[in-house]
């Protein structure tokens, strides 16, 4: 129930960061989360920061669906 | 209890977003036959009563007023139209993409009263929370919000402890969890032996989400797990949940299909009055009845299949819904419609 | 002159006559400069394609072009979709009064270029000057004439089984430059419009094969709604392989933030071939650097299109039902 996109902290000023989501950026609201800085990755949800992030590293999907038929198979 | 192999199992996802990604990435198609999917009511769209779109669109209809909402609601039916067809009609309607922008309307346009129509899940209503906070602070006399917001657990809870659901666990939703944190899940794995993991919403993550799920079952773990390890941390984000709380205090509330559920709503608190557009507006609505045919209420609680509804394709489609299940971005109609064929 | 158009400027009279001759001095060519009430031109070919489109879009201009831009690229490549080489078009204006000349000279600069980038001429015109609100800044129509060059079937009737899909480049920039530039949502991005003239590219890809059976460019709707209307027209069925679509990084991504399916945002630049699979490899390469195979017509499924995912499972690629919104579920 929640589009939430990662993006990188480019700027801070006060409670409002400029954020890089990979070639848009936007002002977003820091107002629910404390303890950023520039240069963190963090969860975008309807203008907000909601998290800081881990960047995630394209999984292989058809190694996760083989991993799964074989539990489910057992 | 140990869930005997090749045993059907039955899992669901809460989440409207997981539904949409569990069928645009054809993971349905994918699984192996004993391993069912059913769509849960997380979807806020679907689960707000045509009586707080209907009060939406009264209030949006008042001279003066002008209604941001995000695109999710404006084609949502309401008993007699629809806000997307209200701002053909030519009022003024506005999609926005955060609570902030309605703040900047109500600031360019202080002879109007700007309201922001809200539905969402304990992922957006603390960035709502924080929006009225930055009211107050800039002493903004012309902006409310109407609340639709909901909180999912007590609706978990409801489905889990429901004797005909036959749920055998349940992926949860990621980006609520991020701001809840693991926790509040734990009565429903330890209590009604569920077992829950918290996915992300990339195909992989939900195919290990899954897999984590039979491994628990196989195992009878009866607890909770957090896949999304990247996103979510077991205590959740403490400052958003003290921002909701400071700003909306839980309500009974209804939800379509699953009927009133105690605690399951949020209203702003006595001190955030001004900008409650409840109760700015009072405005009376008749009660709604469901539509005639329309079993959004079933699929809701993954009781029915889209294609157990007499209305899906034939008179319901996303150009004409009928319920929200067809109309919002993530019902499980719309889904099935879009993506099943 | 004052510096905005007003209702005298289409009376007949002097403002008229001046606004006119101001327009088409900036396209003079002999036919247009007879100023006859019709233009008389001449096609080699006694096959000729005719196409009309209007012009409504806001905010009149935005990254990467404009309406003018827009009004010649659009018809004509409507034009070279029939397999045909655009020659001529008319250019009509609705002006809503009070709208500032130097608007107007701006388009009019911007359909004068985009003539000549595509190699056509301007040959007849009309402008209507309507009262404040009877139209929104500017209207304007194209109608435009081409020779068919293709020699094989007429281009455009169905796709064939078996036809390999190519289309010439990443999706999605127009629709979301308009939706970023319109919308004021605040993002800030340097997502252009890809709008631009397709008879080139057409020409060479005639050039390699005469087995092209369709074209069709994407607009509104996306690429999408052009398969299944293909998939549709043909009564034959396509499957699409979701990894051979390119789309450039950053349109992905604001997809992604606004919550948009980029298959159904809308094109101004693109194209797609259908054409027999031996001649495939020699079509893309025609069709630029950047264009890809991304595939095929089949016989099974008629009339619906179906992508195959990065699982290698297939879901059906539905027809656009309306318009999408910015969401955050």
């Amino acid at each position: 129930m929640c589009l939430a996109v990662p993006a990188r902290i480019k700027s801070i000023h006060k409670d409002r960061a400029i954020v890089d989501f990979g070639g848009i950026k936007k002002e977003i609201s820091l107002g629910i989360l404390q303890g950023v800085k520039k240069g963190d990755y963090v969860l975008i949800h309807a203008g907000f920061a909601i998290t800081k992030m881990k960047r995630h590293k394209a999984k292989d999907v058809l190694k996760a669906l083989t991993e799964l038929k074989n539990v489910a198979k057992e | 209890m140990s869930r005997k192999n090749k045993e059907q199992i039955r899992l669901m996802e809460v989440c409207g977003t997981h539904t949409m990604a569990i069928a645009r990435s054809g993971i349905k198609k994918a699984l192996p036959k004993n391993i069912e999917l059913i769509s849960g009511p997380g979807c806020p769209v679907c689960v707000t009563p045509q009586k707080g779109i209907d009060k939406a669109i009264k209030i949006a209809s008042i001279k003066n007023v002008i209604m941001t909402t995000f695109g999710d609601m404006m084609r949502v039916p309401g008993t007699n139209n629809s806000l997307h067809s209200l701002k053909g009609e030519g009022k003024d309607v506005r999609v926005i993409y955060s609570c902030l922008d309605a703040l900047n309307i109500a600031k360019d346009n202080p002879d109007k009263k700007v309201v922001f129509m809200g539905v969402g899940f304990e992922t957006t209503s603390p960035t709502v929370a924080a929006a009225v906070l930055e009211a107050e602070r800039e002493r903004l006399k012309n902006f409310s919000v109407l609340s639709n917001f909901k909180a999912i657990f007590p609706a978990l809870e409801a489905i889990a402890g429901s004797r005909h659901l036959k749920i055998d666990g349940f992926i949860c939703p990621g980006h609520v969890s991020v701001i809840t944190g693991s926790n509040p899940y734990k009565k429903i794995a330890k209590y009604y032996k569920k077992p829950c993991v918290i996915a992300g919403f990339e195909p992989d993550d939900i195919l290990k989400g899954i897999r984590r799920l039979i491994m628990k079952l196989r195992k009878d773990e009866y607890d909770v797990e957090i896949e999304y390890e990247r996103a979510v941390q077991t205590e959740g984000n403490p400052t958003a949940l003290r921002v909701l709380d400071t700003v909306f205090r839980p309500v009974d509330s209804i939800w379509r299909g699953l009927g009133l559920i105690q605690k399951s709503g949020l209203k702003l608190r006595k001190r955030y009055k001004v900008f409650d557009a409840e109760e700015k507006f009072k405005v009376k609505v008749p009660e709604s009845y469901p539509l005639k045919g329309c079993i959004c209420a079933k699929i809701l609680t993954g009781e029915k299949l889209p294609a157990d509804c007499k209305l899906f394709k034939k008179v319901c489609s996303p150009e004409s819904p009928i319920g929200p299940c067809m109309v919002s971005s993530e019902g499980t109609c719309a889904a099935y419609y879009r993506y099943e064929g | 002159m004052s510096d905005r158009i007003t209702l005298a400027h289409g009376n007949g009279g002097r403002l008229m006559r001046e606004l006119i001759d101001k327009l088409r001095l900036k396209f003079s060519n002999r036919t247009l400069d007879e100023m006859a009430d019709a233009a008389e031109v001449s096609v080699k070919n006694n096959k000729i394609a005719f196409s009309t489109d209007s012009y409504v879009i806001k905010p009149l201009f935005f990254p990467g072009g404009d309406i003018g831009k827009l009004a010649v690229f659009g018809t004509i490549n409507d034009i070279a979709m029939k397999g045909a080489k655009p020659l001529f078009i008319s250019l009509a204006f609705i002006i809503e009064d009070g709208l500032e000349l130097q608007i107007l000279d701006k388009i009019a600069r911007s359909i004068k270029w985009a003539a000549k980038k595509a190699g056509i001429k301007v040959v007849t015109g009309d402008i209507k000057i309507v009262e404040k609100g009877a139209a929104e800044a500017i209207f304007i129509n194209t109608s435009g004439v081409g020779e068919i060059i293709h020699k094989g079937d007429p281009i455009g009737v169905r796709a064939k089984k078996g036809d390999a899909i190519i289309i010439n480049g990443s999706i999605a920039e127009h629709g979301m430059a308009i939706f970023n530039a319109r919308e004021k949502l605040g993002f800030m991005s340097d997502i252009k419009s890809d709008c631009r003239n397709l008879n080139l590219q057409v020409e060479r890809c005639l050039k390699a094969s005469n087995n092209i059976s369709f074209m069709r460019d994407l607009t509104r709707g996306g690429l999408a709604t052009a398969l299944n209307e293909i998939a549709l027209c043909s009564n034959l069925g396509i499957e699409i392989e979701e990894k051979y679509i390119p789309i450039k990084h950053n349109v992905r991504r604001l997809c992604e933030v606004v919550g948009f399916d980029p298959l159904y945002i809308a094109n101004e630049g693109k194209f797609l071939c259908f054409v027999r699979p031996k001649d495939a490899i020699r079509v893309k390469r025609a069709m630029g650097k950047k264009a890809r195979i991304i595939g095929k017509v089949v016989s099974s499924h008629r009339k619906e299109v179906y992508l195959r995912t990065a699982l290698g499972s297939s879901r059906i690629l539905a027809m656009l039902e309306h318009d999408q919104l910015p969401r955050i579920c």
